[in-house]
C-alpha cells in the first residue's frame, strides 16, 4: 500500500563546538540550503518540513520550530516536530519518509538540528530532580556501568573501545563536515587518555557539537523527475522499551533487537553482515560499536568486539561502520541520528567523497536515545525496492 | 487513501495543582482508552505522545511516559513536542501508510507546575522578543486590541463567548469553569491584561487525555459509530507579530480548506481557543456559521486548558459527539505557537 | 563579542520555577526516607519489587505498583563506573564509584555512591550496606543515606531477576 519514497539531497553543516558566526536559524539554514542544493530544488517547492532536536532546554528556546518558521519559509505550509531523545535525528526522518510513503506529500523537507553552545549542555541534560539521588555525571555516568556489564559478559580487552575511537577519528580527518580532525591518534597514545568514566577514557567519548543535517525526500513520481544520485528506502523500523524495570537487559536491550530484526524482515535482508555494505551507527561511547554489532545482529553474541580487533569495521574491512567518523566526531544531539541516516544516503548516492565506501548500494542508518531505550533505523539502497 | 476514525477516547476531570506525576495522570487515561476500544495492549500497533519539557520542567520528560503504557514487549512508539493533536496527525500519518490498524494516541499538559505564561513565552524568538518577556497573554491581547480596532470583534461578543462557554461547561464533567453568568456581569469586571479580562483568557489545568484510532473493517469492527476522519491538515503562519495580519489566521483557513470544512454542512465544531476573541477569530477563517454549528458544547479550552493535551481534548469531544449521535459531522481544531500561530483542522464524520 | 568578528552573542538567562508533585504512589517509599527505612514496592501483577519504587508504576506490566515491602538495608552491586569528571552542580569529590546496587529483596537497582574503600577495590557483586546521615539530615529523598560501604562478606551472585542492570 505503501507509496516508495527516496532521498534526492542531503546537507549538512560543519559542525563544531561553537559556531558562533550563526544563529540558530543560520545553522538550520546552512544544512537545508545545501541540501536543496544537492537535490536540485528551491525552498519553494517544499510541500512539509518535519524537524527534529533533542530538549528545548538546549538552547533555552520552547517547540523552537514555531520560531523558525521564517527561517524555513514555511508559511501556509505543514511544520511537524518531533522528539524523541538522542533516536530523534532518526525517527524524524522517519516521520518525514512516512508523510511522503502514506501519500500526503511529495516533496518533504525534514532537519535535525542542535546548537549546544548556545546552552549549557552539561547542565540541561542533568537538571537536579527532587527525591533521587545526585550521583552520576551526564551521560558518561549513565552509560558507562552499562559498559561494564559488556566488558564483563564478553570478556573483551580493555582496548577494544580505544581502538574504535581511533577508527572514527581517522575517519573524519576524510569528512569536511566533521567536528573533530585529529589525524594524529594511535592506539598507544588513545590508551594513555584519562579513564573519565571508568571504563570509558576521554578519547571514547563524543564532543559537544553545534550542527545540522537536512534531507529531501521525494515521492517515487517526483524522485523519476530528478536527474542526481537517490537514495530509495527500503525498510524503516522504531521500538521502544521502559527505561527500567525489574530484569531489563541494557547491555542488548531487546528493543534494539527488534528493531533491525523488524528493518532486516521489512528489507528482505536475510544475512545482515553480508548484504549491508556499510553502516552508520549510532556510536556516542566507543564501546558501543561492539555492543550494537550483536544487538543489531552483525554479529554473534560476545563477539562484536573481535570484528573491531580484526577490523571488520574499519574503512577496508567487509563491514564498515561509520566512515564519516560517527557521533564520535561530531555530536550535535538533536541532529546525531539524521546525520547517520543522511550519511548512509551519501554512501549510496555516491556523494561521500573521501570517506566514500566503493560500490555501496545498501546502507543502514542507525540511532538510538534515552537509557538506550529508544530505537530507530533505515535501510537505504540505490536500487528501486 | 485509508478510513481511519477514533473508535474510543478517555480523558480525566481538569484539576488545578495535582499532585499527580505526569505517569499517574496518563496510566488511568491510556488503560481507560484501551479498555474502551475493547482491544489489549498488545493489539496496539502505534504510540503518540504529546507534551512539553518546558512546562514539566525536565528535559527527556516524555521517557517517564512510556512507562506507563506498558511498553513490554518492546513497542512502535513516537512522541511530538507540541499538542496531543499532533501526535494524532503523527498516528494518522503512521495508519496510511499501511504499516498498522491500530493506533494510541495520548496527551499530558501539567500547567500548574510552573509558571505557564513565562514558559508559553519561551517559544518566541530567543534573541528579539524573549529577552523582553512580553508574556504570552500579552501577545493575545495585542492581538485582541488589532480586532478591537479594526472592528472584527467586540468586548461584548467577547464576553457572549466566555458566557456562551461557562454555561455549557455544567454538562460537562471534565471541565473546570461553570455556571451562569451574564455578559454585563462579565464586563463590569477589571482588565487583566488589556484589553482582555480575566474571563476572555482560559483556565489553566492539570489534564490528560487518550485516543484510540484505527484503520478500515477494524475501525468498523472497535466502534458502533466510529468517528472517520474525512480531512486533516495542519499550517503555520510567522511567528512575527509584525509581519502578519493578526485580525485574520490564514494558517487556520488554509487547514480548514485542505480540511474540507466547508464541503458539507457542520453540526459540531470544538474550537482550541485560549482565549475568547480567538474563538472569533477561527470561526471566521474556517468559515464555520454559528447559528447552524453548536460551537464547543464542551466549554471548550476556555474553561479548562491543559496546555498540550487541550487539543487533543477537542477531537476526544468531537468524536464524543459523533459517537453519540449529536454530529454526523464534525470539526476538530488545535493550535500553538503565540497568537495563533499554528493550527490544525479535521473533519470527522459518523457513518 | 565573540571570536567571529563583528557578531555580538547575548547572554539571556531563563529562570522557570517549578513546584514538583511525587506522586501519591511513591509517598511511602519518601516517607520511608525519612525515617530510616528503605520501603519499595511490589508489583501486584508481576510481583517483582522496585526500589526506587520510580513513578509508582511497573513499566512492564503498567500497574500500580500498591504492596509496601521493607527491602535491605544490605544489597549488591550490579554494575558500577568511577566518575573522574567535574561537572557543574556535582556535590562529591572525584575519584568516585558510582554503582548500581540491588537491595536485599529488591528486583532492580538502584544507583548510590561507594565510600570507605578504594575506587580500585570495588567490584561487581560487592556486597554493601548504607551509610546514613545523622538523623537530623533524613528528608524525603535517597540522600538521607550519605553512601554506601562494602561489608566484608564474601561476594554474591545476582539473581537472575535483577538481570544486568
Amino acid at each position: 500500500m505503501a507509496e516508495r519514497c527516496a532521498v534526492v539531497g542531503v546537507g549538512q553543516t560543519n559542525h563544531s563546538s561553537c559556531r558562533a558566526d550563526v544563529s540558530i536559524a543560520g545553522l538550520v539554514r546552512e544544512a537545508v540550503d545545501r541540501a536543496l542544493a544537492d537535490a536540485g530544488i528551491t525552498i519553494q517547492d517544499v510541500d512539509a518540513v518535519v524537524i527534529g532536536k533533542a530538549p528545548d532546554s538546549l538552547e533555552g528556546v520552547a517547540m523552537p520550530e514555531l520560531w523558525l518558521a521564517d527561517a524555513l519559509a514555511a508559511h501556509g505550509k505543514p511544520v511537524f516536530r518531533v522528539h524523541t531523545a538522542g533516536s530523534v535525528g532518526g525517527s524524524t526522518a522517519i516521520v518525514a519518509a512516512q508523510h511522503v510513503m502514506a501519500g500526503i506529500h511529495g516533496t518533504v523537507l525534514t532537519i535535525g538540528f542542535e546548537k549546544q553552545s548556545d546552552g549549557n549542555a552539561m547542565w540541561a541534560l542533568s537538571v537536579p530532580i527532587p527525591f533521587g539521588m545526585p550521583v552520576h555525571a551526564g551521560a558518561g555516568g549513565y552509560f558507562s556501568p552499562i559498559v561494564r556489564g559488556y566488558i564483563t559478559r564478553s570478556g573483551a580487552p580493555s582496548h577494544i573501545g580505544a581502538m574504535v575511537a581511533v577508527k572514527d577519528r581517522t575517519n573524519a580527518c576524510k569528512n569536511p563536515y566533521a567536528h573533530l580532525h585529529e589525524p594524529d591518534w594511535t592506539l598507544e597514545k588513545a590508551l594513555e587518555t584519562p579513564m573519565l568514566w571508568d571504563p570509558i577514557r576521554f578519547i571514547e567519548t563524543c564532543p559537544s557539537s553545534d550542527g545540522a543535517m537536512a534531507l529531501v525526500l521525494m515521492s517515487e513520481e517526483r524522485a523519476e523527475k530528478m536527474s542526481g544520485p537517490k537514495a530509495w528506502v527500503h525498510a524503516t523500523a522504531m521500538r521502544s522499551e521502559p527505561t527500567a524495570f525489574a530484569g531489563r537487559e541494557q547491555v542488548s536491550p531487546r528493543a534494539g533487537e527488534m528493531c533491525a530484526e523488524d528493518l532486516w524482515r521489512k528489507g528482505g535482508i536475510t544475512k545482515p553482515a553480508e548484504e549491508i555494505d556499510v553502516v552508520e551507527m549510532y556510536v556516542p561511547f566507543a564501546w558501543f560499536e561492539p555492543m550494537w554489532l550483536e544487538n543489531l545482529g552483525f554479529a554473534p553474541r560476545n563477539e562484536g568486539w573481535r570484528w573491531v580487533e580484526d577490523g571488520v569495521t574499519e574503512m577496508t574491512g567487509s563491514l564498515p561502520v561509520n566512515p564519516s567518523g560517527g557521533v564520535l566526531s561530531s555530536n550535535p544531539i538533536g541532529a546525531s541520528g539524521m546525520i547517520r541516516f543522511g550519511e548512509a544516503c551519501m554512501q549510496v548516492m555516491g556523494t561521500a567523497g573521501e570517506h566514500q565506501i566503493d560500490g555501496a548500494k545498501k546502507a543502514v542508518g542507525h540511532a538510538y536515545g534515552g537509557g538506550s531505550q529508544f530505537f530507530a533505523m533505515w535501510l537505504v539502497s540505490s536500487l528501486k525496492p | 487513501m485509508r478510513d481511519v476514525a477514533i473508535v474510543a477516547t478517555a480523558q480525566r476531570p481538569s484539576q488545578i495543582g495535582t499532585q499527580l506525576t505526569s505517569v499517574e495522570l496518563i496510566l488511568p487515561v491510556v488503560a481507560e482508552a484501551v479498555k474502551n476500544a475493547g482491544i489489549q495492549r498488545q493489539d496496539v500497533g502505534f504510540w503518540c505522545h504529546g507534551s512539553c519539557d518546558y512546562m514539566s520542567g525536565q528535559p527527556f520528560s516524555f521517557v517517564a511516559a512510556v512507562d506507563a503504557i506498558g511498553a513490554w514487549p518492546p513497542i512502535v512508539e513516537s512522541h511530538v513536542e507540541a499538542d496531543g493533536a499532533l501526535a494524532l496527525y503523527e498516528a494518522w500519518v503512521k495508519l496510511q501508510t499501511g504499516e498498522c490498524d491500530i493506533a494510541v494516541v495520548f496527551a499530558n499538559g501539567k500547567t500548574t507546575s510552573g509558571p505557564i505564561d513565562r514558559i508559553l513565552t519561551l517559544q518566541a524568538d530567543p534573541y528579539f522578543v524573549t529577552p523582553l518577556w512580553p508574556g504570552f497573554d500579552a501577545m493575545a491581547a495585542l492581538q485582541a486590541r488589532a480586532c478591537l480596532d479594526a472592528g472584527v470583534v467586540t468586548e461584548e461578543q467577547m464576553a457572549e463567548v466566555a458566557v456562551r462557554s461557562r454555561r455549557d461547561a455544567k454538562s460537562n464533567a471534565v471541565a473546570h469553569l461553570k455556571g451562569d453568568y451574564t455578559v454585563d456581569e462579565l464586563l463590569s469586571g477589571p482588565y487583566t491584561t488589556a484589553p482582555l479580562r480575566a474571563h476572555d483568557c482560559s483556565v489553566p489545568v492539570d489534564g490528560a487525555n487518550a485516543v484510540v484510532l484505527a484503520a478500515d473493517d477494524v475501525a468498523r469492527r472497535l466502534a458502533k459509530r466510529p468517528a472517520w476522519i474525512r480531512g486533516i491538515d495542519h499550517r503555520i503562519d510567522t511567528q512575527r507579530l509584525g509581519a502578519r495580519s493578526l485580525t485574520t489566521s490564514d494558517s487556520t483557513r488554509i487547514a480548514a480548506e485542505k480540511a474540507g470544512v466547508g464541503r458539507d454542512k457542520v453540526d459540531v465544531a470544538e474550537i482550541y481557543a485560549p482565549y475568547t476573541h480567538q474563538e472569533l477569530l477561527l470561526r471566521s477563517a474556517m468559515g464555520l456559521d454559528a447559528t447552524t454549528t453548536v460551537i464547543n458544547p464542551s466549554g471548550g479550552a476556555l474553561v479548562a486548558n491543559p496546555a498540550m493535551a487541550a487539543g487533543l481534548a477537542r477531537f476526544v469531544e468531537a468524536a464524543e459527539a459523533v459517537f453519540a449521535g449529536r454530529a454526523d459531522r464534525a470539526v476538530a481544531h488545535s493550535t500553538s505557537g503565540p497568537c495563533l500561530q499554528q493550527n490544525l483542522v479535521c473533519v470527522m464524520e459518523g457513518d | 563579542m565573540s571570536e567571529a568578528d563583528g557578531i555580538v552573542r547575548l547572554r539571556q538567562p531563563i529562570g522557570v520555577e517549578y513546584s514538583w508533585s511525587a506522586g501519591p504512589n511513591a509517598t511511602s517509599h519518601l516517607s520511608g526516607l525519612m525515617n530510616g527505612k528503605l520501603i519499595g514496592k511490589r508489583c501486584p501483577s508481576c510481583t517483582l519489587v522496585y526500589f526506587p519504587p520510580r513513578n509508582g508504576v511497573c513499566p512492564k506490566c503498567a500497574a500500580i505498583l500498591a504492596e509496601d515491602v521493607e527491602v535491605g538495608p544490605k544489597g549488591t552491586i550490579s554494575t558500577f563506573c568511577v566518575v573522574n569528571v567535574p561537572f557543574l552542580g556535582q556535590k562529591v569529590k572525584i575519584p568516585y564509584v558510582a554503582a548500581q546496587i540491588v537491595l536485599d529483596g529488591a528486583d532492580i537497582s538502584m544507583q548510590h555512591l561507594i565510600q570507605e574503600c578504594e575506587a580500585d577495590e570495588v567490584r561487581i557483586g560487592m556486597r554493601v550496606e548504607p551509610v546514613w546521615k545523622d538523623r537530623s539530615e533524613w528528608g524525603p529523598t535517597l540522600e538521607s543515606i550519605a553512601h554506601f560501604r562494602p561489608t566484608g562478606e564474601p561476594d554474591a551472585a545476582l539473581g537472575s531477576k535483577a538481570g544486568e542492570s
